[in-house]
């Protein structure tokens, strides 16, 4: 039974009632060591939704289960039900490759290809045949540039090299790779870490944009900027996803007493 | 049939398998209203696998298989007494075979006609060899009639085997062919199949060390077998004298003796002068390098050692030839010691001078390895910088020098070019180091070159000498290798 | 118990700061430093003594001595039927007409006695003959004209004006007598004999005469073998190591792998010899001392180098890189063609040219499978017999006549020559692609 591969963009767009991914009894290992237990949450669509908690509470991890990023760690074993659409994503059947264009990525530190402006967002819409004519490419590239806030800063060099820009603006070009598959869902590792305030800002505004298009997961360690950016927060701790709410509530009148000394302070 | 001119036509196939595949996935793309599941390039090499992959295997199978059942064939139709002739007339007589059959494709119908007339015995068989002449087959003498015969036997069944695997290959070709053309739709995984074929691909190339290392143990391990099956275990192992003596195969009684000792003595008496000189310049060189040299030094002087590794073993061979042996004869003459101008001595110091930058850079590394918090924690007690190298660094990074002495150690043993041309040939158990002596490599280069009989144990001594070779340097190797990686991994 | 501590520390510090233990220390500490030195010395010197022997002894390989002589093609030996019938003209004496010429400018009487002749011919390289016959072949029309063609001298008249040869020696044990050394001196003179550029060395086969040999069949050779270790080792290294560097899952058998590399970039390469003879030769019947076979053997044993190159190459890649082609929705094997393989490409390169480097440069397997042979045809495929750069360097190295040492030496920089532009452009091409991540 092969799944059903045809995605059409314009879905994204038609908002839709109900959460985008349900996650449920999510455990990960690596090796002997478990990493995170038991997580069940819910993305709504078209929103932003922030992982906070300290270092090595499990986020990341979370995270980079939903594009099944884990698969690349040989030890590593996830168990559990995450759905995309309904869908499970780690069905036997559902191509892995498939699900990557789905759901983008944008990592911790700026990781553009050591190749042009113009071919780092073109590799994917490329590999994935996405479009049919070189013009079409051209109109999809600058697109994606112009939703990332990038092309008027980069319109006239697109055939350098992606690794010549500042870090923010590098930071935004592989956000322009990431929406150039058309993804419905875009997680993003802390992509604020290696970037300063002004470039940071510039990307907490981008995201602000892009939610009305897309669904985006972010993990960060500044609680200001889940405050600032997102909709919907979860409080992640010692592998255990504590609470999930909205980011107001949460950062307001959490309900859980490690929520609460977390976002005080106490600890992390 | 050639093997070329059926590989050549599934190539063919294909390629045309390719472009069929590409326009049949176009089409089920119906103008970009479908999506597909992969690229479109993907369909075609999806095809052009199926098409050629397994016709290819049979191919190769059949190059394996083909010699075999041929040799078979020509053996059974050979008469009784050639079982009685030794290898060397046998491999010529099948060898004889071998040239006719190929030469009756060249002959015309009347020089068939003189070829079989011969055969029957009507014309004589110095015809026969000169109508092949005349095409170009020249034979060393005028064949057996038995041996044409088996020639025509031979080309015959070459030919159906031939015609035999052009149509299997033809029938593989085409259900390849046809089951991938037909199998392709938008919901063909075509990138996963050729993904899946590429991996395996890469994996077989992983595997080719492997089998070399299998063949190498393999080969040297079977000749050698056979060789103990003509010589006894003690005369090689424990013998002292090396006197292989070169008789004809087959004339009996002269054994010769194969003596190890003497071999085995030599090899290790100049690899231990060749390690008295690279341990310690390679060594102090490592050192003054790694804690002394100034940046400068080090970016000249690195690299210069890494040159001497980089001089292929012959031209030492031959400086040591030429240059060093006779200096050192006119040297020792000087102060009235007798030295050969072959002799442990020039050998060891020119072969010490290869293996110094194994010695030196591998060394250098390790000392660069031991943390910068040691050689802090030893300056703090005030001690001098040669205080601290001989106490602190050097003890550290003793395990990992050792194993660089030990791979240098192995280089040594196997090294073969500077000893052929510079320690002399003959085997001498002496403790004299200005005296020629002679080592294992030497003795496996001489045992091969010229003619050489499978058969007689003069040649198959030298793969007995080769898995003993094999043997120890692999045991250094591995010890050596072992202890490097521990020594690394403590400091990781 | 107070004093005496007290006093203790006293005596402990006055030994710290005794000079005369300092002095020694610090002696100690500049010994140990000139020990480095020396080494680093003895090193560097051997390397420069090795480069001056070899070049001292081998420049003038590149200089032959050949005579500029008016020859006489005498149709009546030559082609007495005159049908111009190619096949002919191998039977003439050309010997007999390059000795007139000589003679001829020497300024000698038309009568001369038996010794004379010898003593005229041996001053001519035997290789004249048919040196002569290949120009009337290339050009029939010359017969019957007088025209000058450049021969080689003999050998022993190469060296002696090559100071190769001791004038002073006593005739008797002297190459050339007295007469010849007259005729020699005289012939330089008028610049009959001259030293030119020897490109011979380059063009000729195996010879007996030192004077007629050439590298060109043991280039060719190299070159064939050259190319089959880089079209096989290449393709199959790169290939091993991204398996091993990129898929290969941690187990047993990737051990093994890896283990079994790093081993056999040490066996001794006498041992691969073995295994070329006893595989290719004896068992799959691959013909003996042709390149293929050499190429074969040569794509084993450097298949450890480019394999252990490309996995430090690949590894090098950063795992970001990794991550964002694969982020995008990249399978494995397009992150490894399109990316991480590009990537490491220099890398590669530089890899596969130390591996050719020591490939070219290598010689005891190619003795084992038969490439010590006496070749004077060119090889034009890679199953034609033909010899090495270094296993040509042997046999010269093993000749027992003078002007082979010459030749070896020669031959020597040759290879060495090959081995520095090729180190040269692995260099240039870590400079050039050298990346920072």
């Amino acid at each position: 039974m092969e799944h059903q591969i045809v995605q059409d963009a314009s879905i994204a767009e038609v908002p839709v009632a109900g959460p985008t991914i349900t996650a449920r009894d999510v455990n990960v290992f690596y090796g002997e060591k478990q990493a995170l237990f038991d997580v069940s949450v819910d993305i709504n669509r078209n929103s932003v939704t922030s992982f906070i908690g300290p270092s090595g509470c499990g986020k990341s991890t979370f995270l980079r289960c939903i594009n099944r990023m884990n698969d690349t760690i040989p030890i590593c074993r996830v168990t559990g039900d995450i759905r995309l659409d309904g869908e499970n994503i780690y069905d036997t059947d559902l191509d892995v490759v498939e699900l990557r264009a789905r759901v983008g990525m944008v990592f911790q530190k700026p990781n553009p290809f050591p190749k042009s402006i113009y071919e780092n967002v073109a590799y994917g819409p490329r590999i994935h045949g996405l479009t049919r004519s070189k013009k079409e490419l051209d109109e999809l590239v600058e697109s994606c540039l112009e939703k990332a806030g990038l092309l008027k800063e980069v319109h006239d060099r697109l055939d350098e090299p992606g690794t010549g820009l500042s870090g923010g603006q590098q930071q935004r070009l592989c956000i322009a790779r990431a929406i150039a598959t058309r993804p419905e869902v875009i997680l993003m590792d802390e992509p604020c870490s290696a970037l300063d305030p002004i470039a940071t800002a510039k990307v907490e505004e981008l995201m602000d944009e892009l939610k009305a298009n897309y669904t985006i997961i972010i993990v960060t360690h500044s609680m200001q900027q889940a405050a600032r950016v997102s909709q919907r927060t979860a409080f992640f701790h010692l592998g255990k996803l504590v609470e999930v709410g909205d980011t107001r509530q949460i950062f307001t009148n959490p309900r859980n007493k490690r929520t609460q000394d977390y976002i005080t302070g106490r600890f992390g | 049939m050639k093997y070329s001119a059926i590989v050549l036509a599934v190539l063919v196939v294909a390629a045309i398998a390719f472009v069929v595949a590409i326009a049949r996935a176009r089409a089920a793309q119906q103008g970009g209203s479908v999506k597909m599941h992969s690229r479109i390039g993907y369909y075609g090499w999806y095809a052009a696998i199926w098409t050629l992959l397994p016709a290819l295997f049979l191919v190769f199978v059949w190059v394996v298989v083909e010699p075999i059942g041929l040799s078979r064939l020509i053996r059974a139709e050979l008469p009784d007494n050639f079982h009685t002739l030794n290898a060397a007339q046998r491999s010529l007589i099948v060898g004889q075979i071998e040239t006719i059959s190929e030469g009756l494709s060249l002959l015309d119908p009347a020089g068939l006609d003189t070829l079989k007339k011969a055969r029957l015995g009507f014309k004589p068989m110095s015809e026969a060899q000169q109508v092949l002449k005349d095409q170009g087959i020249v034979l060393g003498s005028a064949p057996e009639g038995y041996a044409v015969t088996a020639a025509v036997k031979l080309r015959d069944a070459r030919e159906w085997s031939r015609m035999i695997l052009a149509g299997l290959v033809g029938l593989v070709v085409l259900a390849g062919f046809a089951y991938s053309i037909s199998s392709i739709r938008p919901r063909l995984r075509a990138r996963n199949f050729v993904e899946r074929v590429t991996l395996g691909g890469l994996i077989a190339a992983s595997l080719v060390a492997i089998l070399t290392t299998l063949g190498i143990v393999l080969s040297v391990l079977f000749e050698t077998i056979h060789f103990f099956k003509l010589v006894s275990l003690s005369n090689f192992f424990l013998g002292t004298v090396w006197d292989p003596r070169f008789s004809a195969a087959g004339s009996g009684g002269a054994e010769g003796q194969f003596g190890l000792l003497p071999l085995l003595w030599g090899t290790l008496f100049i690899s231990f002068v060749a390690l008295a000189v690279a341990v310690p310049v390679g060594l102090f060189a490592a050192i003054y390098m790694s804690e002394y040299a100034s940046q400068r030094v080090r970016n000249f002087a690195k690299p210069a050692l890494e040159v001497l590794a980089g001089i292929p073993t012959i031209v030492y061979g031959f400086f040591a030839l030429i240059t060093f042996g006779p200096m050192l004869r006119d040297l020792g003459a000087m102060v009235g010691l007798n030295i050969a101008a072959t002799s442990v001595l020039s050998a060891g110091i020119v072969m010490g001078v290869m293996i110094i930058p194994f010695v030196s850079s591998l060394s250098d590394d390790i000392i660069s390895a031991v943390p910068q918090s040691l050689r802090e924690g030893s300056y703090g007690l005030g001690a001098t910088q040669s205080e601290t190298i001989k106490r602190v660094i050097v003890p550290a990074a003793l395990p990992g020098i050792v194993g660089a002495i030990l791979l240098a150690a192995s280089r040594a043993i196997g090294e073969t070019m500077i000893v052929v041309l510079a320690a002399g040939i003959a085997a001498n158990l002496t403790l004299n180091p200005f005296e020629p002596v002679t080592t294992i490599t030497v003795k496996i280069v001489s045992q091969l070159t010229g003619d050489l009989e499978f058969d007689s144990p003069q040649t198959l001594v030298a793969f007995a000498l080769g898995l003993t070779l094999f043997i120890i340097t692999l045991a250094l190797n591995v010890y050596a290798l072992y202890i490097v990686r521990k020594y690394r991994e403590q400091y990781e | 118990m107070t004093i005496e501590a007290t006093s203790g520390i006293e005596h402990h510090a006055s030994r710290l700061n005794d000079p005369a233990k300092l002095k020694t220390r610090y002696a100690s500490e500049a010994r140990f430093r000139a020990y480095g030195i020396i080494a680093l010395g003895i090193a560097l010197a051997f390397l420069a003594g090795l480069f001056f022997s070899i070049i001292s002894n081998g420049w003038s390989a590149f200089l032959q001595s050949e005579y500029r002589l008016d020859i006489y093609l005498d149709p009546a030996e030559i082609d007495p039927e005159g049908k111009r019938d190619v096949t002919r003209f191998g039977l003439a004496d050309y010997t007999k007409m390059a000795r007139a010429a000589l003679s001829k400018a020497i300024d000698l009487p038309e009568k001369q006695d038996r010794a004379m002749k010898r003593d005229l011919k041996e001053l001519l390289s035997r290789a004249v003959d048919v040196q002569i016959r290949d120009t009337v072949v290339a050009d029939p029309s010359l017969i019957g004209k007088t025209v000058p063609i450049w021969l080689l001298a003999a050998g022993d008249v190469d060296s002696l004006l090559k100071g190769a040869i001791d004038r002073n020696v006593p005739e008797e044990r002297r190459q050339l007598n007295n007469r010849q050394l007259q005729w020699v001196d005289k012939l330089a003179a008028d610049s009959v004999l001259q030293k030119r550029f020897n490109s011979g060395l380059f063009t000729f086969g195996a010879s007996s005469q030192p004077e007629s040999s050439g590298l060109a069949v043991a280039l060719i050779g190299s070159f064939f073998m050259m190319l089959t270790v880089a079209l096989l080792a290449v393709p199959i290294g790169v290939a091993a190591a991204a398996y091993l560097e990129e898929f290969a899952p941690k187990s047993f058998w990737t051990d093994v792998i890896e283990v079994n590399i790093n081993n056999l970039a040490a066996v001794p390469s006498i041992v691969f010899g073995l295994l070329g003879l006893a595989v290719f030769i004896n068992f799959a019947g691959l013909p003996r001392s042709a390149s293929i076979v050499g190429g074969l053997v040569l794509t084993l044993m450097t298949l450890p180098t480019i394999i252990i190159a490309t996995r430090a190459a690949i590894r090098a890649v950063p795992p970001s890189i990794r991550e964002a082609a694969l982020g995008v929705g990249a399978s494995k094997i397009q992150t490894l063609f399109h990316h991480t393989l590009p990537l490491a490409f220099p890398g590669i390169m530089t890899g596969t040219i130390v591996g050719l480097v020591q490939a070219l440069g290598e010689t005891a397997p190619l003795l084992m499978i038969g490439m010590v042979a006496f070749v004077v045809d060119i090889p034009t495929t890679a199953t034609e017999p033909a010899t090495a750069l270094p296993v040509q360097i042997y046999m010269w190295a093993t000749s027992a006549e003078r002007g082979f040492v010459e030749r070896t030496a020669g031959a020597t920089i040759v290879l060495l020559g090959f081995l520095f532009v090729m180190n040269a452009a692995a260099v240039y091409l870590r400079r050039k692609f050298e990346r920072k991540w």
